[in-house]
Formats: structure tokens, sequence, C-alpha cells
């Protein structure tokens, strides 16, 4: 507590902080309202994959300037902490996505594919290419 | 020999900057454990990865990040919008389904992530040929606007990194 009272901030420095602090904690709080409003899955997935990343964004740069402003040390943490957040939100998202998909819906309610083969959850991929043929790069997931 | 020993140079170079990040100082002592991180992982990894990917235009994926990051700004405060003033019953969610140009892995995964973090958009599945992505967006009246959206700003860019 003593070296976190020691420190002294400019005002502007201060405003700046409280700043982000405040519109990251309102996006995390609409985030999760849309949790609530939203109607199904689906659309509930919208919420947390993009108001939350500027919830979490603007708590991180808040930390990120304090640090700066503050103790003259620029952190990697934050930097870490983002870049891992953007690889794992769009994962998990495919994933819930996916798995809503497989489990509640059947192939008729989404539209059709526009090439030769369906959605992966409901169809096999094209066998791989064995002898030199057309062929698309088989499916990955 | 250099292709057998540094099967992934970009992920090599990730892991040390990643692991000088995780540490938080820059000693080279610490340096030089990320090296041997950024040698060991690749190598053990290797199997897992048979294709390298290749960037073709580096100073092209900056700037593509960039945009992205803005995008992701602007998409925040669309979707916090939707969420906050319209009405259950207005929300008009669809279903768009995009053709995809790019053929590789990679491209299409960085572009399904970028679709799920950007304009309102989540990307749900691929089709089983990889040819099309489904896209599900939360509000749009407008499907074909989003889809060629989706094409011109991010996998006409792509195309040209990958």
């Amino acid at each position: 507590m003593d070296t976190l009272a020691q420190i002294e901030l400019e005002p502007w420095a201060e405003y700046l902080v409280c700043f982000l602090l405040v519109v990251g904690g309102l996006f995390g709080i609409v985030g999760s309202f849309g949790l609530i409003k939203l109607t199904d899955t689906l659309q509930r997935l919208h919420a947390p994959t993009k108001a939350t990343t500027l919830g979490v964004g603007g708590v991180l740069l808040a930390s990120i300037s304090y640090f700066w402003l503050a103790e003259h040390v620029i952190t990697f943490h934050e930097l870490l902490i983002t870049l891992f957040l953007f690889l794992t939100a769009p994962i998990t998202a495919n994933f819930i996505a996916k798995t809503y998909m497989a489990r509640n819906m059947p192939p008729s309610d989404v539209p059709q594919t526009e090439g030769d083969y369906g959605w992966s959850i409901y169809d096999d991929p094209p066998p791989p290419p064995r002898h030199s043929s057309h062929g698309a790069t088989p499916s990955r997931d | 020999m250099i292709k057998r020993l540094f099967p992934h140079p970009l992920l090599s170079l990730m892991l040390v900057f990643v692991w000088a990040g995780l540490v938080n100082k820059v000693t080279p002592g610490n340096l030089l454990l990320g090296a041997i991180l950024g040698v060991l992982v690749p190598l053990i990894s290797s199997p897992f990865w048979p294709n390298r990917a290749k960037l073709r235009r580096p100073g092209m994926a900056m700037i593509y990040v960039l945009i992205v990051l803005w995008d992701i700004v602007v998409a925040n405060v669309q979707v916090a919008l939707i969420i906050l003033f319209k009405r259950r019953e207005d929300i008009h969610s669809k279903w768009v389904c995009v053709p995809l140009d790019v053929t590789s892995p990679e491209p299409i995964t960085v572009l399904a992530g970028t679709i799920t973090m950007t304009p309102g958009t989540v990307s749900a599945v691929l089709s089983a040929d990889a040819s099309c992505i489904l896209v599900h967006c939360l509000h749009t009246d407008d499907p074909d606007g989003v889809r060629d959206d989706i094409k011109q700003r991010y996998e006409r860019r792509l195309k040209e990194i990958f």
C-alpha cells in the first residue's frame, strides 16, 4: 500500500488513466448486458467477442499508461495479454458456434454453400487429391 | 541444414519476443533462454506443421494489423450501440456465406479470426472443401454488402500478404 500511495501522478495523467479505466469498464458492462438482452446463442456470441475486447483493452491501456507515467517503465505484459486475447477469443467463439450448430440446428436452417460440398459440421471433406487433380485444399478443422 | 534447424523462422522469432515480454526484462541471459526456446519448440512441434507459412509482404501485414485494430474499436462501439439501443425484435441477425479466394490454411485462419473480431460478425463454420465460410451477422439489412466488405477490406489484403 505504501509504495502505491507515494506515487503522485500529474492531474492530466490521472484523468487519462481514469478515462481509460472507465471506458474499459463501460464496455465490459455492455458486453455482459448483451448476454442477458440478446435472445439466442449465436446472437449472444457477438457480445463477448466484441464489446469485451475493448473492455479488456481499455484496462490494459490504463495499466500501460499508469506504469509508464508513474514509474517510467514500459511493460510488455499487457501487450502479451492483448496478443493472447486476440488469438483465443475468435477460436472460442468459433468452437461455441460450431457446437451449437451441430447440436441444435438442422442443415436446413443455414444457407447453402456456394461450392460442391456442404458445411464441414454436416458434410465430410472431399477425399485428399491422390492423383494430380483439381480439388481444393482439404479442410483442416 | 538451416531449414532443418529452423523449420519455422517466424515462429522462432515470435517465441523470443514472447519470452522477453513474459519475463519483462531484456538481459542477455533472458534472450539466450528465449533463443533456446525459439529453436527447441519449433523443432519439437514441426511434425504438426508440415508446411512453412510464408509472409510475402511483412509491411502489408503491419498495415493489416493496424487496420484490424482500428476496425475492432469501431466494431466494439457499433455492437455496444446495437446492444444498448435496439429493441430485441429490431435486431435482424442474418447468415452470410462468403466465398473464399484464398486456399491455404493460414490466411483462412487469419480471415476467420478477423471476421470474428470485427464488424458485427462471427465466423461460424467452413464448408467441407474450405471454399466458403459461413458468417453470422448480428444486425444487417444488407447481407451482400457485408460479404463484399469482408472480401474487399480483408481478403484482398490477405491475398497480397500470404
